[in-house]
């Protein structure tokens, strides 16, 4: 057995906030790079260079991508040889984000119960935790700040299994094409297809935790993608919703097997700012 | 085309300058709110108590900066989502407030009270947070400082950029945009 003290999982947690929220990942960077050659408003290439611009300020003077510095989300890969000490997984994160976020001058975006009070928590805490077992020795903590404005734009729907492919590419096109520029387009989309309605939320959101760009390792769903991110773009929408050929930047799908009365979809929008991260302690 | 450099406060007939889809530099002094500002404004403005900030011809600017950090004058500070203010924008534009900046959507009961009152809703680019910061040379808090980042902020600004989304003439750049590049 392992032992792994929870104050290390802390200092972790605590580099990893300030770390994802700072520096924008280079599979981002890419993404952006490549839609400048491609983007045919001059205007949208306007917004593209600011983008690209705002994560250079943000990497040179140590200062956050966007002022949204999100809801803290985990996804955990806890290795069955590993025996957590000194504290609890969750005590663990949720030391390591209020160091984090205040260390690294991050906006703290949490209040206490989300009807009456909406009382600042003052130190981003809670996290959202999901926390999965499984074989060796390691633990594998994937981050990702997720903001509001584009959390604000998802939404899970129970299609009919006769729905089929037709009514999955329906459903994401008309919900992207409704946010509009709402969630900071050049956007990533998420989607989840299966599982039961909360099953099929979090394959969504897990959706958003893959570099972007990197297909489904199922041709089939590889082919599904190309085929939304095609649509979606020819919506015309744009960077920022002023009009061009880039609304979105990629579209991931994770799927789950499936109830047979069931089809469940979800989606769950990123914003350009698609900040995520993992580490392998 | 070149951005076009405004000074704030704006007049009636600056209002009437602007068209969907100019890109503009904004100059001078802004104040900013968010949905919690916003609500105790507009209490007041139903109580028919005077405001702690005079809209007469002023910008507001819907951002929740991040702290700033020791020299920095602001955090990181994009625009919020501006339907959220929807519901407050008319009541702002009847007390003189002439435009205002976030990102998003606007309802079309804020796209009649634009015409009706002369005013002008711009669009910053959602996400820029650090390179906007750099366009703001001070910030300080001005009416209710309890709401942190969401307290009522005066900022000064040099060549903020913003593009005018919908103006006092009833045009859409949202919908505008769109249509010419759909496919």
């Amino acid at each position: 057995m392992r032992e792994l003290a929870a104050s290390t999982i802390s200092d972790h947690v605590a580099e990893m906030c300030q770390e994802a929220n700072i520096y924008l990942g280079e599979d981002v960077f890419k993404a952006l790079r490549k839609s400048l050659e491609t983007e045919e408003s001059p205007t949208g290439k306007e917004v593209l260079k600011q983008l690209i611009e705002n994560a250079e300020i943000a990497r040179n003077e140590q200062t956050p991508i966007c002022q949204d510095t999100g809801f803290a989300i985990f996804f955990v890969e806890w290795g069955h040889e590993v025996h957590l000490t000194g504290g609890t997984l969750e005590e663990a994160i949720n030391a390591g984000v209020r160091r984090g976020y205040e260390e690294g001058y991050l906006r703290k975006s949490v209040v206490t119960d989300p009807l009456y009070d909406r009382k600042n928590t003052g130190d981003n805490t809670p996290a959202v935790i999901y926390t999965d077992l499984v074989p060796g020795d390691r633990v594998k903590i994937s981050f990702a700040p997720k903001g509001g404005g584009s959390e604000n734009m998802s939404t899970v729907k129970m299609l009919k299994p006769s729905d089929g492919e037709a009514g999955v590419i329906d459903f994401v096109v008309n919900h992207v094409k409704a946010a509009g520029p709402n969630p900071c387009p050049p956007i990533v989309v998420g989607v989840g297809i299966g599982g039961t309605f909360d099953k099929v939320a979090v394959q969504a959101k897990k959706a958003l935790f893959r570099p972007v760009g990197e297909p489904n390792p199922d041709s089939r769903f590889a082919e599904l993608e190309k085929t939304i991110l095609g649509k979606i773009n020819d919506l015309g929408v744009g960077p920022q919703g002023f009009g061009g050929r880039t609304f979105a930047l990629a579209v991931h799908i994770e799927t789950y097997p499936s109830h047979i009365a069931s089809m469940a979809a979800a989606v769950n929008i990123n914003c350009h700012a698609a900040r995520h991260l993992e580490r392998i302690i | 085309m070149e951005p076009k450099r405004i000074q704030a406060p704006l007049t009636d007939e600056d209002v009437m300058s602007l068209k969907a889809g100019d890109n503009v530099l904004i100059n001078g002094v802004i104040f900013t709110a968010r949905d919690a500002a916003h609500k105790k404004l507009v209490e007041l403005m139903d109580q028919g108590e005077p405001l702690p900030i005079d809209l007469t011809g002023q910008f507001i600017y819907y951002v929740g900066p991040t702290p700033a950090k020791p020299g920095q004058a602001i955090g990181s500070a994009g625009p919020t989502t501006s339907g959220r203010m929807d519901a407050y924008t008319p009541r702002m534009l009847e007390h003189g407030m002439k435009a205002c900046i976030g990102k998003g959507l606007r309802s079309q009961v804020v796209k009649d009270a634009l015409q009706k009152h002369k005013g002008v809703y711009l669009a910053a680019v959602g996400g820029a947070g650090a390179l906007l910061s750099k366009k703001i040379k001070k910030s300080e808090v001005v009416a209710y400082p309890e709401l942190g980042a969401e307290a009522i902020h005066r900022l000064e600004v040099e060549d903020f950029p913003a593009t005018v989304i919908n103006d006092a003439y009833g045009n859409d750049l949202y919908a505008e945009g769109a249509k010419a590049y759909a496919r």
